[in-house]
């Protein structure tokens, strides 16, 4: 990969750890909070359902996460493994795919 | 464990392979891992290859594996390294072997110079001296990294260097960085295209072992944490 | 051929570095695994609140807290290791590198202390 390519990466992966960063804090706060006497599916979804604001907050969420993660394996697959070349960034890419779509997938679900 | 003599292995071989063999030696106060090997050559095995030379700590030529750990041999008290009185010494890690206890230091200077490690005058910088504040922010930066003498100790160190055989090291990138900040130098975006490719600043996790191993104290982490920085800085501003 | 002799492709753990390292590593891999199995759970909402329902009776075992305790663990090393790691590469350098590594691991345990209090 090119020097510009390889500085991008290394900044979005930072970028994206930051906005996670906020995200997991906000993420773990709420969950410690909402499992306090048990937790149900109808105390989940009355939160979560018609609320644009946290419809936003876990789509970006997930944005995030669907950036951060493909990076992160990348470097773990070309030190561990050796892979290097464009199967590997198409497959970093295809992860990250994957997973926005089931995470995007589940927001759909919990906000619909 | 005879009294007064010190049970020492010391690793034999060469590119083709190698193993460790034993050899009691004469137990001396404030002996060095360096003398130990000296007396191994001298009264034992003559046909033992080692290097140093000034044997004062300054060349950085006697870096071995002491203990597992790369050290300057000749600065290595054996009492300070050795375990319970044991005593291990192999090349330097991460580098080809060439015999016994000296290594192929080619690849590390060859990444010193894909790093664009060596200074290349702003055109016209030669028309007159140079003012150079030393209280400047890019010289205190620059003079906080160029004590480096190349002993590879960092380089020995360094996981990522075991991991990815492109890396180039800690010591090529410190060097690039304070190249970066020397003023007279007229080749800041070449050196920054050098370092910040496949296996340049970016392969760095922060271990920050080259900095715990350095016999220098330098701070090869830093350098880099600073380069990667600076390529960001270049890329966001299309000079990359 | 590389140098022979003990630990050539671990040249020097054993170190708070390398530990953080480590950590920061084996959590990231961790928490990819998981976030698939955790977006498929949620995603179950999508077929109804019965179907998300019957998933969160299924998490109330003692096998499935154990996890998800786990998961908080992981959570925490993975963000305040990355913390650490952005303080490294973007503050100015401090030799109190390994205190902020020290208030890392702390914080770790205290936000899994403050799930386990409200799984127990």
């Amino acid at each position: 990969m090119s020097a510009r390519a390889e500085t991008g990466l290394w900044l979005t992966q930072r970028v994206s750890a930051a906005v996670l960063a906020l995200c997991v804090a906000a993420h773990l706060v709420t969950i410690v909070l909402a499992v306090q006497g048990g937790l149900s599916a109808a105390e989940i979804l009355g939160r979560t359902r018609g609320s644009a604001a946290w419809a936003a907050f876990y789509a970006t969420f997930v944005l995030a996460a669907a950036i951060h993660a493909p990076i992160g394996l990348r470097t773990v697959a070309r030190e561990t493994l050796g892979w290097r070349g464009p199967t590997l960034e198409a497959a970093a890419a295809a992860v990250g795919v994957a997973l926005a779509a089931m995470g995007w997938r589940a927001v759909a679900g919990l906000f619909a | 464990m005879v009294p007064g003599t010190l049970d020492v292995a010391l690793w034999r071989g060469d590119a083709g392979g190698g193993a460790f063999r034993r050899y009691r030696v004469p137990a001396t106060a404030r002996q060095t891992v360096l003398d130990i090997v000296t007396w191994v050559q001298r009264h034992e095995d003559p046909g033992l290859s080692y290097r140093f030379a000034c044997r004062v700590g300054m060349c950085g030529t006697c870096a071995m594996t002491v203990n597992g750990k790369p050290r300057w041999t000749c600065r290595t008290l054996v009492g300070a390294a050795a375990r319970d009185g044991k005593l291990e010494v192999a090349p330097l890690a991460n580098l080809p072997v060439v015999k016994d206890l000296a290594c192929d230091m080619t690849e590390f200077f060859e990444k010193w110079q894909r790093a664009e490690g060596r200074f290349q005058p702003r055109p016209g910088a030669d028309a007159d001296f140079a003012v150079v504040p030393p209280d400047s922010a890019a010289r205190r930066a620059a003079d906080a990294g160029i004590e480096c003498i190349g002993c590879g100790v960092c380089y020995a160190a360094c996981d990522v260097v075991a991991w990815n055989p492109d890396y180039l090291g800690p010591a090529a990138l410190n060097r690039a960085w304070t190249l970066v900040n020397d003023v007279r130098d007229g080749a800041r975006e070449r050196r920054l295209r050098a370092v910040a490719g496949d296996a340049g600043c970016h392969a760095c996790h922060s271990h920050q072992s080259c900095r715990q191993h350095c016999p220098k104290h330098l701070n090869p982490t830093a350098s880099i944490a600073s380069l990667k920085r600076a390529a960001a800085a270049a890329a966001l501003r299309g000079e990359l | 051929m590389r140098a022979a002799g003990a630990a050539s492709r671990w040249p020097a753990r054993g170190h708070a570095g390398f530990w953080a390292f480590a950590a920061h590593r084996v959590s990231g891999v961790a928490l990819t695994l998981f976030l698939p199995a955790h977006f498929w759970a949620l995603g179950q909402a999508i077929r109804g609140e019965a179907a998300l329902d019957g998933f969160l009776h299924w998490a109330e075992r003692p096998s499935v807290k154990a996890a998800e305790f786990a998961l908080v663990i992981l959570l925490a090393t993975h963000l305040t290791g990355g913390l650490r790691l952005l303080a490294l590469e973007f503050l100015p350098w401090s030799d109190r590198q390994k205190t902020v590594l020290a208030l890392a691991a702390g914080a770790t345990l205290a936000v899994a202390l403050a799930f386990l209090l409200s799984l127990v």
